[in-house]
Order: structure tokens, then C-alpha cells, then sequence
């Protein structure tokens, strides 16, 4: 399985959270698969995925799923320590493991070979690591939401993208939206 | 009331609850005195674009935020100012150690210190420099100046600000 065929998965599970997207392909996949007013798409800042998903969730109660990609994971390797330290009951980190840079053109990155993210995030303290199959993520993210543990979740997966648009949406567009459905009930 | 105290109850009189931290030895007072409050969530960040993703996400979820840092961090910082805080017009005040000024022992300091006030004009962002102790009575003016505008708005405090260090 490839991210995109991952996405269309748990779209239907994502689709009442609160959902912060990966720049580039993961956001453009997401947006064109399920628009929902409650997905928060990154167009920019490459790594801060995580940062934002916690701390939207350490400052309100609903569910807050972060996607985000193994190459963001490693730009922003200090994001590990700070969630395990900041525990969010409320939030789960689903790090889309392809072991490369899809939005980029595929190039590999250390997740890929050497450098397992579901040990550094165990290494960093972080409590509930799941490291599944692809095919393994709609359930295991179902369970991770059932269960109100905060949880990392390393799917692991093909690397290859689909063919889509880039989003348009103005991102003020995008925050206000995203912001009322943060806030309605 | 000491300028840690001044600073920490102007935070919370502007409904600030959630401010993250990359220490700097001029600003370890008024971290201190963050981390004791019981009004604010502290939550120090492993690096200064880590820490604006965490005010990003805050401030979305209807806390307002703030960032305490060192002026090296506009150098690490500049992408994230632009492309999330400023594009996604989102408020941040920025109270920021302006190393490398007048009494520094650090000659390394200099370095981005002659590059603070241009790059953060370059970027359009409202700057304020605190030099003198009563300077900080503006800081209320400021942080409501800030949630006016949603823009990131820089408080450059330097070391006679702080009376050396």
C-alpha cells in the first residue's frame, strides 16, 4: 500500500476529528480524497505537523490526529521528546512511514534504512508506540482513538504518490474554517 | 515588582496560557517565573521553530500563546514566521534576548546581533526594543497590539534591559 491508498482508509475515521496534515502530497491527497472543514493543511513549514497537532491538543479536548510523514518526523526530531513530555490524552501522532521523501521525488531517507522512528519515539519516552503494517492503520488508529491514550502510531509503507492538484484554498480560508470546527460543539 | 513579575503578570492579564521556551541566560528569571504560574502552560520547545509549530497549534485551539527565545532563533526561525505564522496570519508576541548588544561577553553574539533589527524588518514583523527597565511598561500596549493584528510581533530586550546578567 501506498500513503494515498492509507488515507482513503481512515478517511471515514478521520472524519469527525480534528486532523493537522503533512505539507505537500499528504495534505493535497487528503484534501482531494475528503475535504473536511476540521483537516488543518499545512502548505508550508516542512517538519511542524507534530508541534501544531500537540499543541492544539494540549489546549482544548478534542481529538487531534497529526499526520505526519517519517522525512517531517526527522526534520523536527526534537518534536519526540517534547509530546513524550507533554503527555495529550487527546492526541495521536500517525507518522506515515514510506522510508522516503514522497513529495520530493522519492528520495530515501534514513527511515528507510538504518534509523527505526518507533524506537527513537520508545527511546524519547514516548509511552504508547505502534508500529503497524499499512493495512493494519484504520484499526489500529480506531483503537488508539478507543483507548484515550495519547499514541504514536509508525505505519509502515510503500513508497509512491498519485497524481493530484495542489490546494488553492487561501490558508486564512483554511485556518478560519478549521478554527470553527475546533470550536463547535 | 521585580521585571520577571511584570513581565509574567502582564502575560496573564492579556489571557496568555500556553508559552514555550528555548532558554537564553538573560531570560532564565523570567522562564522561572512562566514555569511557576499556574495560569500558563509551560511547555519548553528542543528548538524555536518546534516552539512557534506548539503556539500555532495553541492559538487554533483557543489559547492565546507566546514564545520566549534568544535573537539567534530568528536565523533558525525565518521559514516558519513566514510560511505559517504570517500566511496563516496567526498572532504571536515574541519576547526575545537581544544578545550580542551593549556589555556582551560573547563575541559571537555580535554576529547576529547586527543582523536582528534588519532581518526582522525584511520580514515586516513589528519590533520593539526594550533597553531601559522602565521600557517594559509598554509590554501590555504590546501583547494587546499583537492579538489586534494577528501578526508575530518581536520584543527585543537587551542586556541593559536585564542589568547584565
Amino acid at each position: 500500500m501506498i500513503r494515498s491508498e492509507i488515507l482513503k482508509e481512515i478517511a471515514p475515521i478521520l472524519r469527525d476529528k480534528l486532523v493537522v496534515c503533512n505539507i505537500g502530497l499528504p495534505s493535497q491527497e487528503l484534501h482531494l480524497i475528503d475535504d473536511q472543514p476540521s483537516n488543518f493543511y499545512m502548505l508550508g513549514t516542512m517538519g511542524l505537523s507534530s508541534s501544531i497537532g500537540l499543541g492544539l491538543a494540549l489546549s482544548q479536548p478534542k481529538t487531534v490526529i497529526s499526520i505526519d510523514g517519517d522525512g517531517s518526523v526527522l526534520t523536527n526530531l526534537g518534536t519526540l521528546p517534547t509530546i513524550a513530555n507533554n503527555v495529550a490524552d487527546n492526541y495521536i501522532l500517525l507518522i506515515i512511514d514510506n522510508g522516503s521523501y514522497g513529495s520530493t521525488g522519492d528520495q530515501p531517507t534514513y527511515a528507510g534504512l538504518k534509523t527505526s522512528l518507533t524506537r527513537v519515539a520508545e527511546a524519547c519516552g514516548c509511552e504508547n508506540v505502534v508500529e503497524c503494517d499499512a493495512s493494519e492503520t484504520a484499526s489500529v488508529l480506531q483503537q488508539a482513538i478507543d483507548s484515550g491514550k495519547m499514541t504514536i502510531i509508525v505505519s509502515k509503507c510503500e513508497s509512491g504518490n498519485i497524481k493530484v492538484p495542489v490546494i488553492t484554498m487561501d490558508p486564512v480560508v483554511i485556518r478560519d474554517r478549521f478554527m470553527k470546527a475546533v470550536q463547535s460543539s | 515588582m521585580s521585571v520577571n513579575k511584570k513581565i509574567v503578570s502582564d502575560l496573564v492579564a492579556n489571557q496568555i496560557g500556553f508559552v514555550t521556551t528555548v532558554p537564553c541566560k538573560q531570560l532564565a528569571g523570567v522562564i522561572e517565573e512562566i514555569d511557576a504560574s499556574d495560569e500558563i502552560y509551560h511547555i519548553p520547545a528542543n528548538k524555536e521553530d518546534e516552539g512557534m509549530g506548539l503556539c500555532a497549534g495553541a492559538f487554533m485551539g483557543g489559547k492565546r500563546p507566546a514564545i520566549i527565545m534568544q535573537n539567534t532563533a530568528i536565523g533558525v526561525t525565518i521559514n516558519t514566521l513566514v510560511t505559517l505564522t504570517q500566511f496563516y496570519r496567526m498572532p504571536l508576541p515574541m519576547l526575545i534576548s537581544y544578545r550580542g548588544e551593549l556589555g556582551e561577553p560573547v563575541a559571537c553574539q555580535v554576529e547576529m546581533a547586527v543582523h536582528t533589527k534588519a532581518l526582522l524588518a525584511q520580514l515586516n514583523i513589528p519590533t520593539y526594543h526594550f533597553h531601559r527597565e522602565e521600557d517594559v511598561e509598554e509590554l501590555d500596549a504590546i501583547l494587546k497590539h499583537t492579538f489586534m493584528c494577528n501578526k508575530p510581533v518581536a520584543i527585543l530586550t537587551d542586556a541593559a534591559f536585564w542589568k547584565g546578567y
